[in-house]
């Protein structure tokens, strides 16, 4: 499979057809994803059609769009008004959006052919898919465990060459842990730089929509196609604060005086594999010249409990729409409308959410506001106050992406706080509203992928781009493929 | 000791929640949402006196756009996906019963 540059070059020139290009691909798909499970709806159909229509206007020399013929998936948590947005929940199982998304939007502008919608944890809440209420997805690498999550459906599906490239979504990580667990390049872009318009709301101040890929240069890509200020967003930065570059452009030019700044204390709590793919990691970029600081971060810990108190209350409150009656799932027990929404809610939504439902509604709840709800956002400041410390000093910072390789299918699932445990790593990128990028940096003894995380400042996507691109041309961990 | 949040503080917080829990689902929670809570009063350790909340990391500002109608849903796509409806509503049970004088 050809990454989604490579084909599309290849496509436009009219060296492939979309076609031929979109019929492999579910060749591919129909051999493979009963096994992988990577899609909640696919269409195939509607594919060709789009193909055909481009591999026309190619041959009649009309002009196309930068992504033109390329298959690409996206995370079902994002509108289409074609077949049913689930959000992996069977709340959802049957709604049909009326309206796309703005990325959905930008993706045909682009001429990209979307080809499925991809397995997720029910409402992106999770770290391994397992909680989708709709299917299993397995990672490729290793059939036994998880893909990750909850972007797990669209790293899966990247990993195992089940479409191009495609979109997820990241309120906690859920991009680059699942980019680390299948060993594919998965970019957090920064608060505000990729519209949410038409992405199911989790986390409103944390979710962001982003990449996952075979390489960095088709996150750039698809960063091209999806960054830009959109009306309907009113968190969308307009693009006279922060104007969108071609991430393309300059990708293959090394950042000159290159420093990263590593926080040791925190590296301690990964696995040895880990620990080591990292120094192997630093050691590429020492070798290119790069200086390597050592920096504390001293409220980094706090991240995970401001996160989990900080995600379930504005969960809490934006899936109170899930009401039984103006979309969705209603309960067929229902005695009266009280029951509508209580049963409907308690039929339909799974173990996760309900938790971190009432987890939410008990932090913000009278009495317990203050001291948890506020306190979270206070010590939110603490941690973006540490990235702001740490990028007056270096150009980015390096870690790990999470503390373990991919775990086995229900090793975690009856402990849910151990599963928020091991989001150390990316949750604070989220509260502090930094973009964070996860690239193949190695593997364990148990050929498992192992993810380096790079992050920079607010709106320095161009920049984390060039440095995880300095890495990639050093080594060729993201030319390894999962035998499947 | 004690769970932090036992299970009548459970069953508030789903009747707050509008989730009707199983019985089963009420004692697992307690146990569960009691872990979480215990894990994260850790940030009772942290000084924040002088430090200002962050509900949102860029400066969030009023977006506004002049008052021109613009196309917006049909009725009828936008009942399209409701549960149950007669004509141009959303259907739902009585809510008030016959003799409270409404």
């Amino acid at each position: 499979m050809d990454t989604v540059k490579q084909l599309r070059d290849k496509i436009a020139v009219g060296q492939t057809k979309s076609t031929d290009a979109v019929k492999a691909v579910f060749d591919h798909i129909e051999k493979h994803e009963s096994t992988i499970g990577a899609y909640i709806s696919l269409y195939k159909e509607q594919a060709l059609e789009q193909a055909g229509k481009i591999d026309e206007k190619i041959a009649a020399g009309r002009p196309v769009g930068p992504l033109a013929g390329v298959p690409i998936a996206i995370k079902d948590n994002m509108c289409t008004t074609f077949g049913a947005t689930t959000c992996g929940s069977k709340i959802l199982e049957n709604f049909h959006a009326p309206y796309n998304a703005h990325i959905v939007e930008k993706l045909n502008a682009a001429n990209a052919i979307i080809i499925g919608k991809c397995n997720l944890d029910e409402f992106a809440m999770g770290s391994s898919t397992e909680n989708s209420g709709l299917k299993k997805t397995v990672n490729p690498w290793d059939t036994d465990r998880v893909p990750g999550g909850s972007s797990g459906g669209s790293a899966a599906a990247v990993a195992a060459r089940l479409c191009c490239g495609a979109l997820g979504s990241d309120t906690g990580g859920s991009i680059r842990q699942p980019a680390s667990f299948c060993g594919v390049v998965g970019l957090k872009p920064t608060y505000g730089r990729v519209s949410r318009y038409g992405l199911v709301a989790y986390g409103s101040s944390l979710d962001q929509i982003g990449p996952l890929t075979q390489d960095v240069t088709d996150t750039a890509l698809l960063l091209n196609t999806i960054a830009g200020h959109d009306q309907r967003d009113s968190t969308s930065v307009p693009e006279t604060m922060a104007p969108v570059p071609d991430y393309l452009e300059q990708l293959e030019t090394p950042v000159k005086g290159l420093k990263i700044a590593t926080v040791p204390h925190l590296n301690k709590g990964a696995d040895a594999s880990v620990q080591k793919a990292l120094q192997d990691a630093l050691e590429v970029y020492k070798s290119l010249g790069a200086e390597i600081i050592e920096i504390d971060m001293p409220h980094f810990d706090y991240a995970i409990s401001a996160y989990y108190v900080i995600a379930t209350a504005e969960a809490s409150s934006n899936l109170a729409r899930f009401d039984g009656v103006h979309y969705g799932y209603r309960s067929q027990n229902a005695n009266d409308y009280i029951e509508v929404y209580s049963k409907s809610r308690d039929e339909a939504f799974g173990q996760e959410v309900k938790r971190r439902i009432m987890l939410g509604t008990y932090a913000l709840s009278s009495g317990y506001y203050d001291a948890y709800y506020l306190k979270a956002l206070k010590v939110r400041n603490l941690i973006r106050s540490d990235f702001t410390k740490a990028f007056e000093q270096a150009d980015c910072l390096m870690m790990p992406v999470s503390p373990t390789t991919a775990f086995k299918i229900g090793e975690k699932t009856d402990d849910p706080l151990q599963m928020y445990l091991a989001d150390i790593y990316t949750i604070a990128v989220n509260l502090a509203g930094v973009p964070g990028i996860s690239i193949p940096c190695g593997f364990d003894e148990k050929n498992l992928p192992i993810g380096l995380q790079i992050i920079s400042a607010p709106f320095s996507e161009d920049k984390l781009l060039r440095i995880a691109r300095m890495h990639e041309k050093q080594t060729d961990w993201h030319t390894k493929k999962p035998n499947i | 000791m004690t769970a932090k949040i036992d299970e009548a503080q459970v069953r508030r917080v789903a009747l707050l929640s509008r989730l009707e829990l199983s019985n089963e689902e009420v004692a697992q929670f307690s146990t569960q949402l009691s872990d979480i809570v215990e894990y994260i009063e850790k940030l009772s350790g942290l000084d924040t006196d002088n430090v200002q909340p962050l509900a949102h990391c860029l400066p969030v500002y009023n977006v506004l756009r002049e008052d021109v109608p613009h196309p917006s849903l049909t009725n009828d796509q936008a009942l399209a996906n409701a549960p149950d409806r007669e004509d141009e509503y959303f259907k739902v049970p009585k809510i008030l019963d016959d003799n409270s004088g409404a």
